[in-house]
């Protein structure tokens, strides 16, 4: 078993056995699930903060960007475990939790993508005559599709197996992200299930390989599993090469900090 | 009440590639140009951060704020246009140098066949050949007249490119030589010459080399730096209006661009235009430009808009076929690309420019004989080594999941192992396809906006998928081990990036009842109006437009300059 491999199921471990834990307390407030959750994420930080990168600086094992703008925290919890779903931690490399992609949708719903500045939201609105191929026709806002996914996900997980979203397996929750995907789930509101799935998808692929400075693809680790060198200012002597060119990425803040 | 400021030569409305060019030439013969812009200002400087894929790529950060205006969209007259609320078919530009900043550099010039299309279809299948209800019609002007003027545009931008080997196509002199080659391209040019193809390096904006042009303009090489199209060029190695003409006319002390500047109207009084009513959109009062020349030089749709708004011209009428402003709306296809995996190989997908590809031409116009195929035209063939980024870059063989476990590592382990062979399909005439004021939606000033009636017609359909089986032999030819293809193209889906070349609304031609422009780009209904962006264009043909554009952009200038030394009247 590979290094990765172990920190990974030490990680895992680590969280059962916290949630075997119930009942703790924490200023005096009985932890319940969603807050639960948050403190097992601290856990999981210190469990698998230990590589060189960190090891090397203590002083950047704080990150400061890892705070809620926007969901609360049992929103965060439900999104954090349906991005690991879309984009999983693998042999290849760290998933959408590892790589702080729950934290960039936060960040990014909080903002203009959120509430759809540089759009047209005017109405009236005529969301039945709108096929997909007319796109987003409702006077819903990201903001608002969201918490109404995320309350779809946990209702749909209280209905099939009386728990929170977050809480179950991950065939589990893979068995309710396909039923969403697909429309199989009822949804009363101005939008429909798959729509939000879409916009969950995008945004998890955008948290992964941003640059970092969203806030997601922590350490560049989605560019580095894609071979991606992010911002560099030159490929002209490497244009005509035959073999591929291996070049260690570098985020945007280099572009800046000189 | 509006302030009436004092009388210019020549107002352009939008200030981007045919602005720039107006403004250069006319400023540099002496007459004094106003350039109003509503978007801001820009320069070089603000490209330092553009190596950004999510804020330029998927946030649209230099398109049209949607929010204060759009478009509405539908498929034929019989629906209820709806607002195109997000970006995603097309990606319009703004602000200073317009979509003229975030173009790819692909640079052609439309066919000979291009501009006699409807006399040479005739010509060879008979007039048959054309269906009832596709109003092709002949651009009023031919490749040879209009040469001169690509040369100019050429020769201001340094487009750096290699000799069509097709022997039916022209011949063109670059004034730089072609971009590197990658070696999917070098395996393109050998599977596509194996075919009996003509291959070759696509003419781009994107400097191959650096270069002075005649107005003593130095630009740099091109990084290939893979942030490209929708993105603003650091370097200025890519041509674009900021870097080009708009200092060439600024330095002439003749040229005074107003930014943040919306016109709302062209003011006429008995058929001649006046100036135009324009907003300070940081103060919000009015004013009055008066002009003895009007340039409509902003994006198609807008340009059009804006007539329909200043009541200029005849509108179109889809169900009698008379009137102008609005006829011959077309675009373009994509649905003839296809994706082949490599199982051997590893690309340096990242490294690329806008313009950096192999292409040819065989099945493109009339290069190939149509008289036993159910579509006229084509579209050009090309292998484009653009610069893949992380977010967008997840193509997938046949059968993969769209997420889960098995999409991450699939995505990840063909990152760089695959290549794309698209091409741009042409998109004739119909006389269902127009553009008109939306009787609902309006723009954050209560004024209409622009709708958009478009599909994807029988020719353009079998047209793509004539195409799509050249496109996927060129990658099995290549060595590809598996390839993918889109399908049949479908109803146009206005959420899905597919292109931003959007034609026609405003078109030349010879006659005044069938076109809106004479061939100076000269509205026939009001002499002092020039309009010469691809409104212009009768059709769309199967390559970039900008280079056309270019052209026409230069066509107007002298026809401009001719108009003032006349003292006015038409110029045909």
């Amino acid at each position: 078993m590979s290094e990765k491999e172990q920190n990974f199921t030490a990680k895992k471990s680590t969280r059962r056995n916290f949630l075997k834990n119930s009942g703790l307390t924490l200023g005096g407030l009985v932890l319940g699930g969603a807050v639960t959750s948050l403190v097992v994420k601290d856990t999981e930080e210190t469990v698998t903060t230990s590589g060189p990168a960190h090891s090397a600086n203590q002083n950047e094992t704080v990150n400061h960007n890892k705070a809620l703008m926007f969901f609360t925290p049992e929103q965060y919890s439900t999104i954090s475990a349906a991005t690991e779903q879309i984009f999983p931690e693998t042999e290849v490399g760290p998933g959408a939790e590892a790589l702080l992609v729950p934290y960039f949708i936060d960040h990014q719903l909080a903002g203009a993508y959120g509430l759809m500045s540089k759009e047209y939201t005017k109405g009236p609105f005529y969301p039945k005559e709108a096929t997909p191929l007319f796109g987003h026709q409702t006077h819903l806002t990201r903001q608002d599709i969201f918490v109404l996914g995320i309350n779809l996900l946990n209702s749909e997980a209280t209905k099939r197996y009386e728990k929170k979203f977050y809480e179950l397996e991950a065939e589990q929750q893979i068995e309710i992200l396909t039923a969403v995907e697909a429309d199989e789930v009822e949804l009363n509101a101005a939008t429909t299930p798959s729509y939000f799935f879409k916009l969950l998808r995008a945004a998890t692929l955008e948290g992964v390989y941003s640059d970092p400075l969203y806030g997601g693809n922590k350490d560049m680790g989605g560019w580095k599993m894609k071979k991606f060198p992010g911002h560099q200012m030159s490929y002209a002597n490497m244009v005509e090469k035959e073999e591929f060119v291996e070049i260690e990425p570098q985020s945007l803040t280099a572009q800046h900090n000189h | 009440m509006a302030t009436t400021l004092p009388k210019t030569d020549i107002v352009l409305v939008g200030v981007g590639w045919t602005g720039g060019i107006i403004a250069a030439e006319l400023t540099k013969k002496g007459y004094k140009v106003v350039g109003l812009e509503r978007g801001k200002t820009r320069s070089t400087s603000d490209y330092l951060m553009v190596h950004d894929e999510l804020r330029y790529a998927n946030r649209n950060e230099m398109m049209q704020d949607l929010s204060k205006e759009t478009w509405t969209v539908r498929h034929d007259p019989s629906q209820r246009a709806l607002p195109y609320r997000n970006h995603g078919s097309f990606l319009i530009g703004d602000g200073l140098g317009g979509s003229g900043e975030h173009w790819n550099g692909l640079t052609y010039r439309f066919m000979p066949y291009d501009f006699e299309i409807r006399s040479k279809t005739i010509e060879r299948y008979g007039e048959e050949k054309i269906p009832a209800d596709m109003p092709l019609q002949d651009w009023g002007i031919t490749y040879d007249e209009l040469a001169p003027y690509f040369d100019k545009f050429d020769e201001m931008i340094g487009l750096s490119g290699e000799e069509n080997p097709h022997p039916d196509m022209p011949k063109i002199k670059y004034p730089t030589a072609p971009l590197k080659e990658t070696p999917a391209m070098k395996m393109f040019r050998e599977a596509a010459t194996a075919l009996g193809y003509h291959p070759y390096t696509a003419p781009a904006a994107t400097l191959s080399e650096s270069y002075t042009n005649k107005d003593e303009i130095t630009r740099g090489a091109c990084q290939y730096c893979g942030f490209c199209e929708r993105f603003g060029c650091e370097y200025g190695a890519k041509a674009s209006p900021i870097v080009t003409v708009l200092p060439v006319a600024e330095k002439t002390g003749n040229f005074e661009v107003r930014t943040e500047s919306s016109v709302r109207r062209i003011l006429h009084e008995n058929g001649k235009a006046t100036g135009v009513l324009y907003i300070d959109t940081k103060t919000g009062e009015e004013f009055i430009q008066p002009a003895t020349v009007v340039a409509v030089t902003s994006y198609i749709l807008n340009n059009v808009r804006l007539l329909l708004l200043s009541k200029l011209g005849k509108p179109y009428n889809y169900e009698t076929g008379e009137g102008v402003i609005g006829k011959n709306y077309a675009y373009q296809m994509t649905s003839a690309s296809s994706t082949g995996f490599f199982e051997d190989k590893e690309f340096n997908s990242f490294i690329g420019t806008g313009a950096l590809a192999g292409v040819l031409d065989d099945f493109n116009g009339d290069n190939f004989d149509h008289t036993d195929l159910d579509f006229i035209h084509g579209g050009n063939i090309a292998l484009g080594h653009y610069g893949r980024r992380p977010i967008a870059n997840n193509a997938t063989p046949k059968g993969t999941p769209s997420w889960g476990k098995e999409f991450k590592d699939a995505s990840i382990y063909w990152a760089n192992k695959y290549m794309g062979v698209g091409s741009q399909g042409s998109v004739m005439p119909n006389k269902n396809n127009f553009l008109s004021l939306d009787p609902q939606y309006t723009d954050q000033y209560g004024d209409p906006l622009l709708s958009v009636t478009f599909n994807y017609k029988d020719n353009e359909r079998n047209q793509q998928k004539y195409i799509r089986e050249i496109t996927t032999n060129i990658l099995k030819e290549m060595g590809a081990t598996e390839v993918t293809t889109p399908g049949d193209q479908e109803d146009w889906d206005t959420t899905k990036y597919q292109t931003t070349h959007n034609t026609g609304g405003a078109i030349m031609g010879a006659d005044p009842k069938t076109s809106a422009l004479n061939n100076y780009l000269q509205m026939w209904d009001c002499e002092n109006v020039f309009i010469p962006g691809a409104n212009a264009f009768p059709h769309n043909s199967g390559m970039n437009p900008t280079g056309t554009v270019g052209a026409l952009a230069y066509r107007a200038a002298e026809g401009i300059e001719k108009y003032l030394a006349n003292g006015g009247g038409s110029l045909v």
